[in-house]
């Protein structure tokens, strides 16, 4: 709640324009964001997007938990991408404690990490069409997204909150029949696409309501910070997963699909594109999944198996000390960095050789993406501010964290 | 995978092209560099940290053109309290750097860098919000996730977990 009063200054003699104010509890703002608008007549002369209704201070709860217990709080700042959140905090303490992880264990990540992105699109282009007017795409999409639930669920016991990526591996070995679900699963999904797409990418009514509407260069982009599909789509040519890969991502073949126009129809596209290359990189993990253990070998960091536990004392001990203790993690700071669906992801955490991080800060992307909002809005109808927060596909939750 | 330690030797990382940009720019912006963990961290003077992103921004030879994110950390009690701290990443290039300011606990303030990027926006804002660090030359330095008659910055250390009752 930066600023309850917008304070545009208006001229003598200028006062055509007239203050509108555009949610909090407005439905095609994805969550509580406000926007206060400046508009003439039905044009928009300036934005200010005013953040901080669902501020919970995660960031602040993280430096009284220990390590581990950290982990289903990163699933709450971003509730449509869980794993991707899981995925880079566990990274970063696995850089600062300097752990190597088995392949089978990276592979699995990877794997549950393209379910989620696939997931949180689905959310997305749901939503996004839902704003424009096409209702009918939403019940499409969110059929199958019904169906990835079920997979989390069948692999971490939780639908949304999954909590599934641990420090020094996952949670748990996948149940008997998983990868043959999966699998389905990716057999059935590229006709879904096509049906999104023939629903939208050709229909007059969705081409006129985004094509060269909300349009952002790429210095502008990059100058204002904004990450993933709302960058690609302006013609930067950058993904973390190909470019600075992560958790075993040089692995896996896939394209990294680039717009040129950078508008809405080109995000749209953009991000279509990457529900196809991510069903690919899940259908490579299938392939070549790896066997063997599913956590790191580090007694003093990872939970000992239930079996072991109850019969050797030392394993007991271990899950005592971790489970009451922590564990202590060197001194020393990380930055890593994912590519949520959203765009780069970033934790920052510093370690004062306790067992509680002494910080950790969230670079949220849809933070960074919001700012190019009042560029892409201002001089432009107010009919297309909402086409323009559906295409930037932002989270509130984790803006405000 | 064994950790490395830390090297902090000026001479052995000068051959990073960020330090030798900002070295024959200014020798004393540069106060410490630290290599740990692959992560290159640049300490760099106060008052030289807008000019600083500038030169990085724009260097021919590896231009760290986007600004990744900008956060704090408070050292309460001791001194220099705060340090504010600067991730920029090399698109071309594919290279992080790690920029850090160290602030004192009597009246931390600094030079903005909206006028670099004017991405740093609402990330200053947050440092503003939750840390109470003041960014001179910002357009719209107001508090952004907390309300605006809140009293304190949650993020500083001597503040409680469970906040004020």
């Amino acid at each position: 709640m930066a600023h309850l009063t917008p304070t545009p200054t208006l001229e003598p003699g200028q006062d055509k324009t007239m203050i509108l104010n555009m949610g909090p509890q407005h439905p095609s703002t994805h969550g509580v964001l406000r926007l206060i608008l400046e508009i003439d007549g039905e044009t928009v002369v300036r934005m200010l997007p005013d953040i901080g209704f669902l501020h919970t201070g995660i960031e602040k709860t993280c430096e009284a938990k220990f390590y581990q217990q950290v982990v289903p709080l990163t699933d709450r700042i971003d509730y449509l991408c869980p794993m991707t959140n899981n995925l880079c905090y566990v990274l970063a303490v696995e850089k600062l404690l300097g752990l190597e992880l088995p392949p089978k264990a990276q592979w699995l990540r990877v794997m549950m990490n393209e379910l989620t992105r696939i997931n949180s699109h689905l959310v997305w282009l749901g939503t996004h069409a839902m704003d424009i007017g096409a209702m009918t795409v939403f019940l499409y999409c969110f059929r199958e997204r019904e169906d990835i639930l079920r997979l989390f669920e069948a692999v971490s016991g939780q639908r949304m909150m999954t909590s599934y990526f641990r420090v020094g591996g996952v949670a748990l070995e996948p149940p008997l029949d998983f990868f043959d679900r999966v699998r389905k699963f990716a057999d059935r999904f590229p006709s879904k696409v096509d049906e999104y797409e023939g629903l939208l990418t050709g229909n007059p009514i969705w081409v006129m309501r985004t094509k060269g509407v909300a349009k952002i260069t790429a210095e502008d982009a990059i100058a204002l910070g904004a990450s993933g599909p709302t960058l690609r789509g302006s013609g930067v040519d950058f993904d973390l997963r190909r470019d600075m890969p992560y958790s075993g991502y040089e692995n896996f073949k896939f394209k990294v699909p680039v717009g040129k126009d950078g508008d809405v129809f080109t995000r749209y596209m953009c991000r279509v594109a990457e529900l196809r290359e991510s069903i690919k990189i899940v259908r490579q993990a299938l392939d070549g999944m790896p066997s063997g253990p599913i956590k790191a070998n580090a007694p003093k960091v990872v939970l000992p198996d239930r079996e072991k536990m109850k019969t050797e004392m030392e394993a007991l001990i271990y899950h005592f000390k971790i489970i009451t203790e922590g564990f202590a993690v060197p001194e020393g700071e990380v930055y890593q960095a994912v590519e949520s669906p959203r765009g780069e992801m970033g934790y920052y955490i510093v370690s004062d050789g306790s067992a509680k991080p002494y910080r950790v800060h969230m670079r949220s992307a849809c933070l960074a993406n919001m700012q190019t909002l009042p560029k892409m809005c201002e001089g432009h109808l107010l009919a297309d501010v909402v086409a323009a927060i559906g295409s930037i596909d932002i989270v509130l939750g984790e803006i405000d964290r | 995978m064994e950790l490395v330690p830390a090297v902090t030797d000026l001479e052995q990382l000068k051959g990073h092209p960020a330090i030798s940009r900002l070295v024959s720019w200014n020798p004393l912006a540069v106060e410490g560099v630290k290599f740990d963990r692959d992560e290159m961290t640049i300490y760099v003077e106060r008052s030289a940290i807008r000019e600083a992103c500038a030169l990085l921004r724009d260097d021919t030879n590896c231009p760290f053109n986007y600004l990744s994110d900008i956060t704090c950390v408070d050292w309460y009690p001791s001194e220099p309290r705060f340090e504010v701290i600067y991730h920029l990443l090399s698109i071309p290039n594919k290279e992080r750097v790690r920029l850090k300011v160290r602030l004192s606990g009597e009246t931390p303030a600094l030079e903005s860098i909206t006028s670099v990027w004017p991405g740093a926006n609402y990330f200053e804002r947050e440092v503003f919000d939750l840390f109470g660090v003041r960014f001179s030359g910002h357009p719209y330095l107001r508090r952004i996730l907390m309300p605006e008659d809140w009293e304190g910055h949650p993020l500083r250390k001597d503040y409680p977990v469970e906040g004020y009752r």
